[in-house]
């Protein structure tokens, strides 16, 4: 749309729930084809955060630009049509819906509506390049924790996004399989996504995030180039269990 | 997975044809009220789990709309043409059904049984006040030439009707969407479904299909007062009929309706003064046995056989 703004822009953004700030003046952005890694303890308010942009929770104050264009309070259908898709913490796949009824359901309801016979051809396309292709008429619920993973990544990526949010899309994995969700994720963003990742795994920080930006307790104590960030003592100490100035 | 569905529809639409020749095959005027009896809970029920099934909010609020739409017969039943009088009576329903869809289908589900309940009683206390207080008279009199025969198969029309619109929306986008949705809401809102629609959506066609039994049916009660047209157990008589053949299938609540209406039917004739005891009874085992529903036991059952054997 406005090709000049980053693909998200958040001002000041604030959550609470009762008297705990969960999310206290956030800022961030995400550029086009950037993936920013979210980094923080247990409890720093990333997913309060990736909820509060993608619409599952209104936020008291702040502004969330996507595109160009402020969507902050939109419901979260209306978002996943303008284009910003996600994944879940804890893996979140209808189970009784075989593998290609859930790319499906990506594909029906994003901002073209794709149905029927074209759906299919294009769910299928989905699954193999999460590489569940042989797993179409297989119910969801029969699905490995990580195939469910790929599963969730399939059907996000169905509603063609711009924006992609993912919520430690790679933590659980092996060794083996972080490499290849890391060259996965990798290859989503050269397709021309911009992602921004919750993300525990050091490894995938270091080899996927240009910059990240680091919460503790609702705040920002941190952002920048990736290597700076997390050589910060500030980040260092929130991880570490330091004394974190706060 | 697609065979079973098809047999099943083709013994579905056989059953239909079969029950509509009854009245040409015998003359017998108890069997035709048993069919009308019969017709009229296997379609509410499964107009009831066209919104519940997928959905799983449990609808108190049945008779609300079945109750309308016997008024609505009664009230303008002798100045306009029948077709006329239905029409008047599913667009009553409809917009009730919008208006408490919009207000209501954003609450979580517990609270949603409590308001429909409560709905049913306020429409019947509001018609018992209109007629204390402005037209004077408590009841109405229906007197329409409109024979048994005639409500049985137009009955049997609308059930038809009903089921050839699920299997529809079944096979549509609008399916797939209730499905996510019954599943987990929160995938369906990020996905781009836009949940409250969809529920909305399902909830003014089901209550339509309930208003309109509920027109069909009024000649055949020729006198009508809000408490027989808006008699709650009739709301508790559809939910346990779907729960019991499984709310979450086509075809399951005509398996829950058909042997709960006889056994009513023989319980208000054989026990009429215990009859709510042995309905409570009867809904505690149904929900404490079955609590799936009798076709998901069946279907249960039918793999346990197959794994078994193989």
């Amino acid at each position: 749309m406005n090709s000049s703004a980053p693909m998200l822009r958040v001002r000041g953004l604030s959550r609470s729930f009762g008297g705990l700030r969960a999310v206290d003046r956030l800022d961030l952005e995400v550029g086009r084809g950037e993936i920013v890694g979210l980094l923080g303890p247990n409890g720093s308010g990333k997913t309060t955060a990736m909820n509060l942009i993608s619409g599952a929770l209104v936020p008291d104050a702040g502004v969330v630009e996507f595109d160009g264009e402020p969507v902050q309070g939109l419901p979260a259908f209306k978002l996943a049509r303008k284009g910003i898709a996600r994944s879940f913490q804890l893996v979140r796949v209808p189970c009784e819906l075989s593998c290609l009824e859930n790319v499906i359901s990506g594909l029906a309801f994003g901002p073209r509506g794709i149905w029927g016979e074209a759906a299919r051809t294009r769910a299928r396309g989905h699954l193999a390049r999460v590489g569940l292709a042989d797993k179409a008429d297989v119910p969801a619920g029969e699905l490995t924790y990580i195939d469910q993973k790929r599963l969730e990544l399939a059907r996000a990526l169905a509603l063609q996004p711009k924006l992609l949010l993912l919520d430690e899309w790679l933590a659980g994995l092996n060794p083996t399989e972080l490499q290849e969700g890391i060259a996965l994720v990798r290859e989503i963003r050269d397709s021309g996504l911009s992602i921004l990742m919750v993300e525990h795994v050091m490894d995938a920080i270091r080899a996927l995030c240009t910059r990240c930006v680091v919460m503790s307790a609702g705040w920002v104590i941190a952002q920048g180039q990736t290597a700076e960030v997390l050589a910060h003592p500030d980040v260092l100490a929130a991880y570490l269990g330091g004394a974190a100035h706060a | 997975m697609k065979l079973p569905q098809k047999k099943s529809l083709l013994l579905v639409w056989g059953m239909l044809a079969a029950a509509a020749l009854l009245p040409v095959l015998s003359s017998n005027d108890y069997y035709l009220g048993l069919g009308i009896n019969l017709s009229q809970y296997v379609l509410m029920a499964t107009a009831w789990a066209v919104f519940s099934g997928p959905t799983r909010y449990v609808s108190l609020a049945s008779v609300a709309f079945y109750g309308i739409g016997a008024y609505a017969v009664a009230v303008v039943g002798d100045a306009l043409p029948l077709p006329v009088v239905f029409l008047i009576a599913v667009a009553a329903g409809s917009l009730l059904a919008l208006l408490v869809g919009l207000a209501t289908l954003r609450l979580s589900g517990t609270y949603f049984v409590i308001f429909t309940f409560g709905l049913a009683e306020l429409v019947r206390q509001l018609f018992t006040w209109y007629e204390v207080n402005i037209t004077k008279t408590v009841g109405r009199y229906i007197f329409l030439e409109v024979t048994p025969r005639q409500i049985y198969w137009e009955l049997l029309a609308l059930l038809a009707l009903l089921f050839a619109l699920s299997w529809w929306i079944q096979r549509s986008r609008l399916g797939l969407a209730l499905r996510v949705i019954g599943e987990d809401e929160m995938v369906a809102r990020h996905i781009g479904i836009d949940v409250t629609r969809s529920k909305l959506v399902l909830f003014v066609v089901s209550s339509a299909f309930i208003t309109l039994t509920g027109a069909i049916m009024a000649p055949r009660w020729t006198y009508i007062d809000p408490a027989i047209s808006f008699n709650a157990v009739i709301s508790f008589q559809v939910v346990i009929m779907a729960l019991l053949g499984g709310a979450g299938s086509l075809f399951g609540p005509v398996a829950g309706a058909i042997p709960l209406s006889l056994l009513f039917e023989f319980l208000s004739a054989r026990f009429p003064n215990h009859f709510s005891i042995l309905l409570g009874a009867a809904f505690m085992v149904i929900v404490y046995f079955v609590p799936n529903g009798v076709a998901a036991a069946l279907s249960a059952w039918w793999r346990r056989r197959g794994k078994a054997a193989a």
